[in-house]
């Protein structure tokens, strides 16, 4: 099960919420770094080496989208919404 | 009796700000009425309102982006295209969409015809019918989910009804698609129209279901090059169409889990409101509903103005398709709310990228609004006054 050690989990969940922050766009960020949490807490008991491995790889592609996306919105980026600027409510 | 002063207050009240130039004609009312929200664009460092607009129109998912550009960059053949790889891998792309969209609504693939929205969808529906309509045969049309005050019909019973009756069942699902369990075959609909912007997916893109078994027999509605087995002509969009299944395939993936936020969400904004404000109805039938199209309306407050006082968040007092009349809304008449109510409605709008922080801020700006608006009414203080205003007598000046 070397494939799927815990270390290997933990490094691609803090690969992954990196990425996310880097988001430009607040729904999207917000979004993202909510279901990256939620989908990794799901699964958090999850045994099955079969299931664990298709998993990871979701999380892999996951990543790599992500990375993507953020170098578009980066690119094509617009104003921040009022809620980002008000401080009181803060998601990330 | 009213003074000819308080009226005029009331009638400016009504819009929020004193207008004694405003006469009470309805007729004048409305021209003035559409310069009231002017058109204009961001400046540079403004910051963006809010976007609680989701009956309109959807943000693509990020997913779904990334999905289409490569048909956007290098592989830009015609689908259609036989002799190439060019082709080959846009026709692959697109028969891939098509099993994303059917598996959604539990279809075969080969009863989905591309559309460019459910629009053009609802039209092939209709006239196609008309080629093939027998006297004694006739068609039934209904919106899964209502996209003013999210309710949603008893589709089952409907498809049940009609397969009895032999009678044609389409229904308008794009409301639905995505955010509800959607099965053609239980729900027995014979032609259903999708749409590709309201499930976070591209615009200008949707699709029509078109049932095999027992056999809908349709004529094209555009014609030319025979592409969709001759129901729909026209190159197929490829990249449209992958967005459109990308959407797809996320929206069954994501279906529970979007219903679980959006309906926290939405209970949260209700619960927000009408704790802190009296007078508040939600439109539509509470149990029946998608949760995250609410309509709410607010006594003694106009629609209008209150949305022009919640500059700050992206909202809508009725669909986008009739928001350039003043007329209430249709919907709104058709369930019997009064006339005033329907003109103090506003719709709120929840989707898959909501945060909690903009529900927050949505439900104080709106308590704020409304209770600013109350004080300016006369109509509010005669209410708070105890006086019925159904029983007193307007008279014209």
């Amino acid at each position: 099960m070397a494939s799927c050690s815990k270390t290997q989990v933990i490094l691609l969940y803090k690969m992954l919420i990196k990425e996310c922050k880097k988001l430009p766009s607040y729904n999207y960020r917000t979004y993202a770094l909510r279901r990256v949490k939620d989908g990794f807490r799901e699964n958090l008991h999850d045994d099955n080496p079969k299931s664990l491995d298709r998993l990871l790889n979701q999380a892999r592609e996951s990543l790599a989208v992500i990375k993507r996306q953020a170098s578009i919105g980066q690119m094509y980026s617009a104003q921040r919404t009022i809620v980002e600027e008000t401080g009181v409510h803060r998601d990330i | 009796m009213l003074s000819k002063t308080v009226s005029t207050k009331i009638m400016g009240s009504m819009r929020g700000f004193p207008s004694h130039r405003i006469n009470y004609s309805t007729s004048s009312v409305n021209v003035v009425g559409r310069e009231l929200i002017k058109s204009r664009a961001l400046e540079k460092d403004e910051l963006r309102p809010l976007y609680m607009d989701f009956q309109a129109t959807t943000p693509m998912d990020p997913r779904v982006l990334d999905a289409m550009l490569p048909y956007q960059v290098n592989y830009y053949g015609n689908p259609h295209s036989r002799t190439h790889a060019y082709g080959w891998e846009s026709e692959s792309a697109m028969e891939k969409a098509r099993k994303q969209v059917a598996d959604l609504i539990a279809a075969d693939p080969r009863e989905i015809v591309f559309t460019s929205g459910a629009t053009e969808s609802n039209n092939m529906s209709i006239k196609l019918l008309e080629e093939t309509i027998r006297p004694e045969t006739s068609l039934v049309s209904v919106m899964t989910v209502n996209n003013e005050i999210g309710v949603m019909q008893p589709v089952e019973e409907i498809g049940r009804i009609c397969r009895s009756r032999n009678v044609f069942f389409h229904t308008d699902a794009a409301q639905a698609v995505g955010k509800v369990p959607i099965n053609v075959s239980d729900w027995k609909v014979d032609l259903m129209s999708i749409s590709g912007h309201k499930i976070y997916g591209p615009k200008g893109v949707g699709a029509l279901y078109v049932r095999r078994r027992p056999r809908v027999r349709m004529e094209p509605l555009q014609n030319g090059g025979g592409q969709e087995r001759g129901l729909r002509s026209g190159t197929v969009p490829t990249p449209l169409a992958v967005g459109l299944g990308a959407a797809c395939e996320i929206a069954q993936q994501e279906l529970e889990y979007d219903h679980r936020w959006v309906s926290l969400l939405a209970k949260r904004l209700v619960q927000k409101i009408m704790s802190e404000v009296p007078d508040v109805v939600m439109n539509g039938d509470p149990e029946q509903r998608y949760p995250g199209c609410i309509n709410l309306s607010f006594a003694y407050v106009e629609g209008e103005s209150l949305l022009m006082a919640l500059k700050d968040v992206a909202l809508s007092s009725g669909s986008a398709c009739t928001s350039a009349s003043l007329e209430p809304s249709y919907v709104l008449r058709a369930i019997g709310t009064d006339e005033d109510l329907a003109h103090s409605s506003i719709r709120f709008g929840i989707g898959r990228f909501s945060t909690e922080a903009e529900v927050d801020f949505t439900a104080e700006k709106c308590i704020q609004q409304v209770k600013r608006l109350r004080e300016m009414s006369p109509l509010w203080e005669m209410v708070q006054e105890g006086i019925d205003l159904k029983s007193i007598k307007w008279s014209q000046h």
